[in-house]
């Protein structure tokens, strides 16, 4: 029994931090941007479609895939933000989301067109394949690298915007845009760099799951940024902090949820996500607006 | 346009609508179903959208209620398609009231996510609920049993049980804009502070909003169950939701008769993008580009605004 739940909650955990990579880079976005982004998704699964055609390309080393794949992503979302996104930050909550929706359709179909419409398999990594044994049962390697991914990707980001200058830069401009530009900062250059960053967050995910979840299938960014805002909502929208929290929530709740009660495993997530909305819309940490 | 050319328009529209179903092909028919279905839906919704400004990520839900609700009733009730559309239409609004007191609490992206997040929850239960939503296979063997003594078997029949509620539809809807009730859910849009001020109970409005909407949904959502006899999990998901969000942008969110425009626009471009390529999505998502870049008056604020400098005075009160 103990030992039982352990691994529930160790698959968990890793389900959490798994998630919290995608979500990163939509709470940066939001937080900064103002804008809420469905292509966000798409991303994650360029990234992972990406990375898997690199690392095939260079011999099966994964993780010069991983370092090269979410680039080309980060070409894709700098021409969204600089030539599509940037004209609509005045315009209506409908205009802005579909706007981003219309993203998701278009990558959704262009991943069928260049990767196929199946499934593809999943490549092992290499010294992670395998699994280790805790209380007696094994453990995938691979998910134990994840969960000390997360809280990686956690501490850089945490240092660079606390400590450097782009840093606290990026935490002016997204606490007061005027200000921000009374002072001299190039908001609009300022919101590129950080959609492109947060875009390279989603692919790096998007690479990162390739091995995770096993299956790459065009629509699996549909479900992915489901979970991702419902991490960062209930962390609190623009929160980095609160989509960490949420994710681990999120990613516990789940595991127990499909452990002991199967049926209602996804009804339970969106509940959580409506009770906190309801009653602090603000999330765990976001601002009282 | 002036009242009378507005009437004269749908006389026309009535007229054609009638003539396909006496004399169209099969596929013309079908299609027709499709687009008045969908603009059943649109119109609904835009009562929420476009008038009272509130986005629903989560109006595929009450959809999908409509459509489990009419085949629930005609596999354990009764075959009689009136009831089943009641208890379609009956279980939305249950839903919507419900979904809808938490929602309104709320506007802009906190409402939308938690439209979404209901929405979803709703998803989950017909998605897992095995043995009473049949889950990912859905519910099948949905027959159309005569309705007030008349057949409604044949497609040529049914087109006109569809017909008759898409005109019972577009009358109430126009209703609605048009009546004091309609004003309010503008005004609201407008300065939700001014409302309140002026002592109407803006949550009230948003509410009684958001349920009509609901409802419209669920109406949609039977009479599609009746016309695919089958019911589709997906058609509560979040992606369905999109639909009616992107048909009412497509006519014009502003407009009456953009819903259903939009309606036609979306069923028809998809038909033909689909003759000649598999990836309808991708000629789809690019055109929504091109309105959301530069015609975010949709294709009826666009006829309108050419009435508007031809000297008529427009419609509606058009945005900038």
């Amino acid at each position: 029994m103990l030992e039982s739940l352990v691994h529930v909650c160790l698959a968990g955990l890793a389900q959490g931090m798994f998630v919290w990579l995608v979500a990163s880079g939509l709470t940066l976005i939001f937080g900064v941007l103002r804008v809420l982004n469905f292509a966000h998704g798409s991303f994650y699964m360029l990234g992972a479609y990406f990375c898997y055609t690199l690392l095939s390309a260079l011999g099966d080393n994964f993780w010069a895939g991983l370092l090269l794949g979410p680039l080309f992503v980060c070409a894709i979302g700098f021409v969204i933000e600089r030539f599509f996104l940037r004209y609509v930050y005045h315009f209506e909550l409908p205009y802005q989301l579909l706007l981003t929706f219309a993203f998701v359709l278009i990558f959704d179909d262009v991943v069928k067109v260049l990767w196929g419409a199946g499934s593809l398999g999943s490549p092992r990594v290499p010294g992670l394949a395998g699994s280790v044994p805790i209380l007696g049962r094994n453990f995938p390697t691979y998910s134990l690298f994840i969960m000390v991914a997360g809280p990686l990707l956690a501490l850089v980001l945490w240092l660079v915007l606390e400590k450097t200058w782009a840093g606290r830069i990026i935490r002016a401009a997204s606490s007061d845009r005027e200000m921000a530009s009374a002072i001299g900062v190039r908001v609009p250059a300022l919101y590129t760099a950080v959609f492109v960053f947060g875009t390279w967050l989603g692919a790096l995910g998007g690479g990162l799951a390739v091995p995770y979840v096993g299956l790459l299938t065009p629509g699996m960014g549909e479900t992915i940024i489901i979970e991702a805002f419902v991490v960062v909502v209930i962390g609190g929208l623009g929160s980095l902090k609160g989509a960490f929290l949420g994710a681990l929530v999120i990613g516990l709740l789940s595991s127990f949820g499909t452990r002991f009660i199967p049926t209602f495993d996804m009804f339970l997530t969106f509940i959580l996500m409506a009770v906190v909305l309801v009653w602090r819309p603000q999330g765990f940490f976001g601002e009282a607006s | 346009m002036g009242r009378y050319k507005a009437y004269l328009l749908f006389g026309l529209m009535g007229v054609l609508l009638v003539g396909i179903g006496l004399l169209a092909g099969r596929f013309v028919l079908y299609l027709t179903m499709r687009v008045m279905l969908l603009a059943i839906f649109a119109l609904g919704y835009n009562l929420l959208l476009g008038r009272t400004g509130l986005l629903s990520f989560g109006h595929a839900a009450f959809f999908a209620c409509g459509s489990y609700g009419m085949s629930l009733c005609f596999l354990h009730v009764t075959p009689d398609p009136l009831v089943g559309i009641l208890a379609g239409v009956t279980m939305a609004v249950i839903a919507a009231l419900i979904i809808g007191f938490f929602c309104v609490r709320h506007t802009e992206i906190y409402f939308a996510m938690l439209t979404l997040a209901f929405g979803m929850m709703i998803f989950s239960l017909v998605w897992n609920l095995r043995s009473i939503t049949g889950g990912d296979d859905g519910l099948v063997g949905i027959g159309r049993a005569p309705l007030l003594g008349f057949s409604i078997a044949r497609d040529s029949q049914f087109y006109f049980v569809v017909l008759a509620f898409f005109v019972l539809t577009v009358w109430v809807v126009h209703r609605i804009r048009s009546s004091a009730f309609g004003l309010v859910l503008a005004g609201i849009r407008e300065n939700p502070q001014r409302a309140a001020f002026a002592g109407l109970s803006v949550k009230g409005y948003r509410l009684a909003a958001f349920v009509i909407s609901g409802a419209f949904a669920g109406l949609a959502g039977s009479l599609a169950a009746m016309l695919e006899s089958n019911t589709n999990p997906f058609s509560a998901h979040w992606t369905h939701s999109a639909e009616p969000v992107l048909v009412s942008l497509i006519g014009g969110l502003q407009t009456f008769t953009g819903p259903i425009v939009g309606s036609l626009i979306f069923v028809v471009l998809r038909e033909i993008i689909e003759r000649f390529t598999q990836n309808w999505m991708l000629w789809f998502g690019l055109l929504l580009l091109v309105i959301i870049m530069g015609f975010r008056g949709g294709a009826m604020g666009g006829v309108e605004r050419y009435f508007a400098q031809a000297g008529t005075k427009p419609q509606e009160e058009g945005r900038p």
